[in-house]
């Protein structure tokens, strides 16, 4: 990848775009190269490798914008790009707020952030597909009621991404990951389950040892096997890591600026009001080094930084990019997100929620009775109202321990009173994508079965 | 339109000769088998948020795809450069991947027969731009226009244009031109200071401009959308555990997407991973469903002339009277389970390998009047509107989450109900079906199906049904 060559197309895309009328423009490159491996009882199944790469434009006349992207680079491909996005403005409406972010806003982290490391690329197949391998294998082996499996993969990518506009913004940044992941069939009489474990890393020293990663996926799926639907209640709720995952999901849904000024989320409104319990802190963090959300600028040119949005169950601040803080009267916090083209929507940064005291197992061990969640399912959640609806399995707990694996279930409740009914939060957080969250109990929810 | 014609030969200058060269460059290797998936892919959007057109994007994206298979192995490579020594690259790539004993050795391509089911002279994606920018300024004043507590609107039109060519080893040759267009509105409703609700409604298809100017406006949808976030500010709580759930007719069809469709892909039953696996010819619904998936009805979203593999979409029957007839095959896995694809290979685009996916996937009209079957429930719900869904292919347990809903008290409809998952087991969920209506509807066209990160446009459809009991996820 020659990196130079890049950073100046896509100034020369912007130094175009202004010729042909724009009076801003910004244009972003993606590069990147992707492999994968996949392999399904202990045979190689798939294989894919390739490169990418596109432009993506957005201009403004006035207060007017357009927008477009190609993946054709040629002289005669960015001419189109630049024509189509400026044909645009014409049907756009004038909007007062729309515009690039202010002069002083713009801004990129120094220093190492530990996004790219380069043994990801220097991974030789056969090596690769071995890794695959031995983490379904390891799975196979564990147990004899293992005896089908959707396969393993091993897949990597690196990029670069890089970022020019019309205010002299240039900056761009390499990342790579790697991934390592397997899905086994366990079966016991007419019962069939599968569960999954995967481990994911900038560098391919970061990644688990497949062997865990099979043995994680085994015991996972060999413990929802005869899972039985149990009697509608209400019951406190305990969710893992993994999907506790998802509340962080739901909630910064809910702090989006665009859904803020459109008041179409449950917390709007509210900023400096008690949302959630007292030991509910909630951070937004694209600086941590090393991590998947992490990255010297946003999608805007911004520097990114450490926002706390929830403090000790008091909302303390919206995730904003430049147009929805300038509609909602405030700062961008360094959140513009967008693909290749198109107006910056608002993305994470290492979205978590800070951890708590207790082990999983001290909170389990203080539930008489309830529901230890290991799967969501469905779309059931209403970020407007709040109200919270979705397909659940897990295990039961009885007198402090997981007794039987329980599906076919839902649980439901509302945003509102959920985030101000945790009662405990785990010690357990950890980082397997840009949003993390330990272990979540929540006092009382409805499970809904038969 | 005939390969000539093509923008890949028209444009590009590529010859049947050069597609045979780098067929054979994939097989240089060995292997049983080739394809190569030309796309050009044009693409535009508007979008209207607080009455502004605050966004207009358009975009070309192009590349090749190159597949070679042997055995159960394939290899894939793929270039977004369509010059002559990056497709050979890619080919000897995928050529590598996949090494084994050379079998193929000769093939001639022939363009066969395939559908017509979308004569659409000019594509949405080539209309002027002021056109289709009214269609959401419409649709902004159609919704504010409905109801005084209607507060926000946002409407989205998309379109694309999807030229597609697909060469194979053994010698088909297919040329596609697939339009796609999609207009969705979303209203907000709030009443004296209460919580605000949402509706949402939207609809397309593969047809021309004129579709959303005459028959489908964008008042039509608009008015859809206002509707119903206005009937969702009296709602109550849903109820949770078992009870009849009455699905009205169209897009509620999305149960069988999930609680049947997925779980018949071939895919995963040749692996054995499926909760239907091993069930051909066993009864898995009551006999009064039959449930088709046909990628052949004119102008719907789900509809291909030909599939992402260039063999002509089929109407395929997979449950008859309730029982299993047949699952969604695409090259791999028929070749590997013996039997012929079903016109079922689909991808979502030259980055990505085929796999066995659903086109229009609907139940078959019964005999009961739709009244009736309402009248026939002393205490349940009557769901008409859902948003997504999702499986667990596996344990064949389903959800999907109704946006929309009433309860049905005494046989007639009273309270709506706010949102609501349901959940149910594939295999055992239409065994509960003892009333299927005379009203057999499609969706309007909003679908899009997910599969292992790859997205495919879908349509969806059904008439009015009673299942006796389902699990309902409620709070009340």
């Amino acid at each position: 990848m020659i990196s130079n060559y890049l950073l100046e197309l896509a100034q020369d895309i912007v130094m175009r775009a202004r010729a042909a009328g724009a009076s801003d423009a910004e244009c972003t490159i993606a590069e990147g190269e992707e492999f994968s491996a996949n392999v399904r009882m202990r045979e190689v199944e798939n294989l894919k490798e390739a490169g990418s790469r596109g432009a993506g434009l957005r201009i403004l006349i006035g207060r007017h914008t357009g927008a477009s992207y190609t993946s054709d680079l040629s002289n005669d491909g960015i001419a189109h790009l630049v024509k189509s996005a400026i044909e645009l403005a014409d049907i756009t409406t004038e909007d007062p707020h729309a515009g690039l972010p202010d002069p002083e806003e713009f801004g990129t982290l120094e220093g190492d952030l530990e996004m790219y490391s380069p043994d990801v690329a220097e991974l030789d197949t056969a090596f690769k597909i071995e890794i695959a391998k031995r983490a379904e294998d390891a799975a196979l082996t564990s147990d004899p009621r293992i005896s089908n499996s959707e396969g393993a993969s091993f897949d990597n990518y690196v990029g670069r991404h890089i970022f020019a506009n019309s205010r002299e913004f240039a900056g761009e940044y390499r990342s790579s990951y790697c991934s390592l992941s397997t899905s086994p069939v366990a079966r016991e009489g007419e019962s069939m389950e599968r569960d999954y474990w995967y481990t994911m890393a900038r560098g391919f020293a970061g990644l688990e040892a497949p062997e865990h990663v099979g043995r994680m996926a085994a015991q996972r799926a060999l413990r929802r096997l005869n899972a039985v639907k149990v009697e509608t209640q209400r019951v406190p709720v305990v969710f893992e890591p993994r999907t506790a995952r998802s509340l962080l999901d739901n909630i910064f849904e809910a702090v989006h600026g665009m859904s803020i000024y459109r008041e179409e989320s449950f917390l709007a409104g509210k900023l400096g009001e008690k949302v959630a319990s007292d030991d509910v802190t909630v951070i937004d963090d694209g600086t941590l080094p090393g991590l998947f959300g992490t990255s010297p600028f946003d999608d805007e040119g911004v520097a990114s930084r450490r926002t706390v949005v929830i403090e000790r169950g008091v909302l303390k601040s919206y995730l904003m990019n430049t147009y929805a803080a300038r509609k909602l009267g405030m700062k961008t916090t360094g959140n513009a997100s967008r693909g290749l083209t198109g107006n910056a929507g608002i993305g994470h940064g290492n979205f978590f929620l800070e951890k708590g005291v207790q082990t999983p197992e001290q909170i389990v061990a203080g539930i008489p009775n309830g529901f230890y969640v290991t799967e969501l399912m469905g779309f059931g959640v209403n970020v407007v109202t709040g109200d919270y609806s979705r397909g659940a399995a897990g295990m039961w707990i009885r007198n402090g321990e997981l007794a039987f694996a329980v599906s076919e279930v839902t649980i439901a409740g509302n945003l509102n009173d959920m985030l101000r009914g945790i009662e405990a939060i785990g010690s357990d957080l950890e980082f397997r994508g840009s949003v993390a969250a330990p272990t979540i109990k929540m006092g009382e929810m409805t499970v809904g079965g038969k | 339109m005939r390969f000539s014609e093509s923008i890949f030969a028209a444009r590009f200058g590529i010859t049947r000769q050069d597609l045979e060269n780098y067929l054979g460059e994939a097989l240089s290797q060995g292997g049983d088998y080739a394809d190569l998936y030309f796309e050009y892919l044009v693409t535009s959007s508007i979008g209207i948020d607080e009455s502004m057109v605050k966004s207009a994007a358009q975009g070309v994206s192009m590349g090749v795809g190159v597949r070679v298979i042997s055995g159960e192995r394939t290899g894939y490579a793929y270039s977004d450069d369509l010059s002559p020594e990056k497709i050979r690259k890619a080919a000897n790539v995928a050529a590598h991947i996949a090494a084994a004993p050379a079998k193929v050795e000769k093939f001639d391509l022939n363009e066969g027969r395939k559908h017509n089911l979308y004569p659409v002279l000019t594509a949405p994606t080539e209309t002027a731009f002021s056109e289709r920018v009214d269609l959401v300024k419409r649709a902004d004043r159609a919704a504010r226009a409905f109801d005084s507590r209607i507060f926000q609107v946002q409407a989205v039109y998309a379109d694309n244009l999807r030229q597609v060519l697909v060469a194979t080893s053994e010698g088909r040759l297919s040329v596609d031109r697939q339009p796609l267009a999609r207009l969705s509105v979303s209203a907000l409703a709030r009443q004296s200071g209460g919580p605000p609700q949402r509706g949402h409604a939207g609809g397309g298809g593969r047809m021309d401009l004129d579709y959303f100017l005459k028959e489908k406006t964008p008042e039509y949808f608009a008015h859809e959308a206002a509707r119903e976030a206005i009937a969702m500010l009296d709602a109550v709580e849903a109820p949770a555990g078992e009870m009849t759930v009455v699905l009205g007719p169209g897009w509620p069809g999305i149960l069988l997407h999930e609680a049947v469709g997925h779980g018949l892909e071939a895919d995963f039953n040749r692996k054995g991973v499926s909760a239907f696996s091993g069930r051909m010819g066993q009864k898995v619904a009551s006999e009064l469903c039959t449930v088709v998936d046909d990628g052949t009805i004119g102008s719907r979203r789900g509809s291909l002339n030909v599939d992402d593999e260039g063999q002509p979409t089929q109407r395929n029957v997979l449950i008859e009277n309730g029982v299993l007839r047949a699952y969604l095959q695409d090259k791999l896995s028929s070749t590997l389970l013996g039997a012929e694809s079903t016109g079922s290979g689909r991808r979502e685009s030259y980055a990505h390998i085929p796999m066995p996916r659903m086109t229009n996937t609907f139940m078959m009209a019964g005999e009961s009047d739709p009244e009736e079957i309402i009248r026939s429930v002393p205490k349940g719900l009557y769901c008409v509107n859902f948003g997504g869904g999702q499986v667990d292919i596996t344990s064949g347990n389903f959800v999907f989450s109704a946006s929309e809903s009433y309860f049905i008290e005494d046989g007639k409809l009273t309270r709506p109900v706010r949102n609501a998952t349901l959940i149910g087991n594939g295999p055992e969920a239409l065994k509960y079906v003892s009333m299927v209506g005379n009203d057999l509807r499609l969706d309007e066209g909003i679908g899009t199906c997910g599969k292992d990160g790859q997205s495919v446009p879908v349509g969806v459809g059904i008439p009015t049904i009673k299942i006796d009991k389902m699990t309902v996820g409620g709070t009340a």
